[in-house]
């Protein structure tokens, strides 16, 4: 088992390099429990490479990554296309992953509001359904830390923010660590601790807020796109604390967000 | 004697495709029809290795596919080429250098067409013994690394990062399939053990609603192809591997025939 407040894994000036280039270079991460970590960056910009070096996919060039021994890792990859030759149903894609009871595999397949397709083959669902039977297979395994590559592409807007929540209670309910790579600034921020904005290597880095008013995230993405960014900041007046419990503007610690938060749970 | 010949034949050739359908439905899965080309293709290579050495065919046929198929890893890793160009080069490159290497090590004592299209009515019964031995070998690791092999046909970046399987399963794979290729060499010919591998497992495609369905019917399509192309040979006097592949064809066409009909009725 995993330690509490242990360090999951950390990438120490880890660079990775393909046919003579550098895709990413001195990026340091560090991913604790229960913490969230959005990466943001533009295409190209190796926040994909960075995902596949925290999961030890790509072995860094140049650098360290620090696994803690034991950790289980819930994958969900940027691309993945089934061509229909291999005969699968949804239920035996989630029984691949782990051999849970049918029950169990249905219930969570329920949560993400897949459950009538149990017994629909995969290639036959749409992508919206795929990447939430992807997101929902990766979570079966029970894993300390999920690694997802954006995983509401194709999903509906209310899906993305079900998706989302559904992510931010796992954290909660496991105190697992996320990292993920989105494109959805304004849903993703306000469940995100940390945000590392990628550029080939760590342009920056901090909270949502923090990175917001960086010059450097600015001269990437431009004014706009800090405006997504600070609409959380505005809406922020509450964190939560790894252990679940939530601290508020004030000070306060109490279980749970306030009814009028700047978010809340469902 | 007639019987006995021909239950030597049915018998390695049931051996055969009992492993022949499962191992085909992967090279469905993980679209690697023209990899199986190029492993049977390099199989002469192997005859005329074991010709070279006085050893036993299938040794020498094993040897060279296990060889061939580490050389087309490493190949794979550049990516100048897709592995589609890799392996026509090397498909077609094996199969000429194994005719010439055939030729030049015993030019009259092999009949080339029975290298080529197969001999199954002159199977011993060591053979057989070899064909069966192999073929439960197979199986075996098949049935032991099915979930992982199965994992990481459908994504080996996740099956490597959640450590579904281990991470040599795609050289078992490659491996196994060299022992097929050893043992169809005598049944089919190595011009058609691709065929023996992909025609069982389209044919189970067509009905199957999960892997190991496919897996099984694609298992029992080869032995009624086997069953059936052999009494076509011996009926008509005519070549047992393709009478085995033309059998397969058939089955196939029919399916297709039947899953319509079955379609068309469900409509109603």
């Amino acid at each position: 088992m995993l330690q509490e407040n242990s360090i999951l894994v950390q990438l120490e000036n880890v660079g990775v390099r393909r046919n003579g280039d550098w895709l990413v270079r001195h990026v340091d991460i560090t991913v604790g429990r229960g913490e969230i970590i959005t990466i943001v960056g533009p295409n190209g910009s190796g926040k994909s490479t960075t995902l596949k070096a925290l999961t030890g996919i790509v072995r860094p060039t140049e650098g360290r990554v620090i696994r803690d021994k034991g950790l289980k890792i819930g994958y969900v990859p940027q691309k993945l296309t089934l061509d229909g030759t291999m005969p699968l149903s949804v239920r035996r894609m989630m029984k691949l992953a782990r051999n849970e009871s049918r029950d169990n595999i249905d219930k969570l397949l329920e949560q993400f509001q897949i459950g009538h397709l149990a017994d629909a083959q995969v290639q036959t669902i749409s992508g919206g359904e795929f990447q939430r039977l992807l997101l929902a297979r990766a979570i079966l395994g029970r894993p300390h830390l999920l690694i997802l590559d954006e995983p509401s592409q194709g999903v509906d807007f209310s899906g993305q923010i079900e998706i989302y929540d559904y992510i931010r209670s796992y954290r909660d309910d496991t105190g697992a660590g996320i990292v993920l790579v989105s494109h959805d600034l304004h849903l993703v921020m306000a469940a995100t601790d940390q945000v590392i904005c990628m550029n080939g290597h760590v342009c920056c880095k901090g909270t949502p807020q923090g990175v917001a008013t960086n010059p450097q995230y600015l001269e990437l993405f431009g004014p706009r796109a800090a405006e997504a960014l600070a609409i959380y900041r505005h809406r922020h007046d509450h964190v939560h604390l790894p252990d679940g419990r939530v601290q508020h503007a004030d000070g306060t610690v109490t279980e749970d967000c306030y009814r009028d938060d700047g978010h809340h749970h469902d | 004697m007639f019987e006995d010949f021909m239950l030597r034949a049915a018998l390695s050739g049931i051996a055969l495709a009992v492993v022949s359908g499962p191992v085909g439905c992967f090279i469905l899965w993980k679209r690697l029809a023209y990899f199986g080309d190029t492993l049977a293709h390099s199989a002469l290579l192997g005859v005329a290795l074991a010709l070279f050495l006085q050893i036993d065919a299938v040794i020498g046929v094993f040897t060279i596919a296990v060889l061939v198929s580490l050389l087309l890893v490493l190949l794979r890793r550049t990516q100048i080429f897709s592995s589609e160009t890799v392996l026509g080069i090397l498909s077609h490159s094996a199969l000429a250098i194994g005719l010439i290497a055939v030729s030049l090590s015993a030019s009259g004592k092999v009949h080339l067409n029975s290298l080529l299209f197969g001999d199954i009515l002159a199977v011993s019964w060591n053979d057989v013994g070899v064909s069966f031995a192999v073929a439960v070998m197979i199986l075996l690791l098949l049935l032991l690394q099915w979930r992982g092999l199965i994992a990481h046909t459908l994504n080996s970046d996740i099956a490597q990062v959640e450590r579904i399987g281990f991470i040599g399963s795609e050289i078992l794979f490659m491996v196994l399939c060299s022992g097929l290729v050893a043992i169809a060499m005598k049944i089919t010919g190595v011009l058609l053990i691709s065929a023996l591998l992909i025609l069982p497992a389209a044919i189970a495609r067509i009905f199957a609603r999960s892997p190991e369905v496919m897996a099984v019917l694609a298992a029992c399509f080869g032995i009624i192809s086997i069953v059936g192309g052999l009494l076509l040979s011996l009926e008509f006097d005519l070549p047992s591997g393709p009478s085995i592949i033309a059998a397969a064809a058939t089955y196939f066409i029919g399916g297709l025939v039947i899953s319509r009909i079955f379609a068309i009725i469900r409509n109603f």
